[in-house]
């Protein structure tokens, strides 16, 4: 059943789905997506929020692969990972055709 | 927009035989493959297991929401609860909704999965637009393969 193995694959999905789902976290990665990378002291700069809390959403946006940071000097880089973005559309992409599977089932089973 | 599935398909079998392939819960394993425990009844929870050799330890669990006869079935789930050791409970759910209409020949039934991203809707343009490379082009992507 391409229903049941598909979804096998997609525990990735879950965590960037959550990280997506957070208004400060889709500015931060608005702002990213650009392909400039920047620290978190400019990244705060214009907000309302505290570096720590930036952080934070830093980190969970990070655990999703749908950032990147390396250390410059003292400073962590942040920078946006396109490939996260990429497969959370895959996955979608795999629950439409389970759907067309599913629904493909269901005919056969109320026509015959 | 990113957070939406949505599928038609038109059917040569009354409105009722539909109705009753998705709303009898025996009828609805069959051809979703799966096994279920008891009826759909709005308010309360429908367990089961799936049942693709090879896949029965996928559980399944969905929330009814609404059966109106014969013209509205939804429930919310959790579409991705593939690892038994995560609890998934704490995720947005998605909401699966069947329309089912009369047609000339039988019946269009209509198919929407929302949720995936439980973004507010009001925040999606603004956070979308910039993003050219990422969603911007996978929204186009999705949309074309829904639209086919």
């Amino acid at each position: 059943m391409s229903n049941v193995s598909t979804r096998l694959h997609d525990a990735d999905a879950v965590p960037i789905f959550a990280a997506l789902g957070d208004g400060t976290r889709l500015a931060l990665l608005t702002k990213l997506s650009d392909g400039q990378t920047r620290s978190i002291a400019k990244l705060s700069a214009d907000t309302k929020l505290t570096r720590q809390a930036i952080t934070k959403h830093l980190h969970v946006l990070e655990n999703a692969g749908l950032v990147s940071s390396i250390r410059i000097g003292r400073e962590s880089q942040y920078a946006f990972e396109a490939q996260a973005i990429a497969e959370a559309g895959a996955y979608l992409d795999r629950v439409s055709q389970q759907w067309d599977d599913a629904l493909s089932r269901l005919r056969s089973f109320v026509e015959r | 927009m990113t957070d939406r599935i949505e599928k038609h398909i038109e059917i040569n079998a009354p409105i009722t035989k539909v109705w009753r392939a998705l709303t009898d819960h025996v009828e609805f394993g069959e051809w979703f493959r799966v096994k279920l425990d008891g009826p759909f009844i709005p308010g309360e929870v429908t367990t089961g297991r799936i049942t693709h050799p090879g896949y029965e330890h996928v559980k399944w669990q969905a929330t009814v929401k609404q059966l109106v006869e014969p013209h509205v079935f939804s429930f919310t789930w959790h579409p991705y609860p593939i690892d038994p050791d995560v609890d998934y409970s704490a995720e947005t759910p998605t909401l699966v909704e069947f329309r089912l209409a009369p047609t000339v020949h039988g019946t269009r039934l209509t198919v929407v999965e929302t949720g995936f991203d439980a973004l507010p809707s009001h925040r999606q343009p603004d956070a979308l637009r910039m993003n050219d490379s990422g969603w911007a082009k996978q929204v186009t992507n999705i949309k074309a393969h829904v639209e086919r």
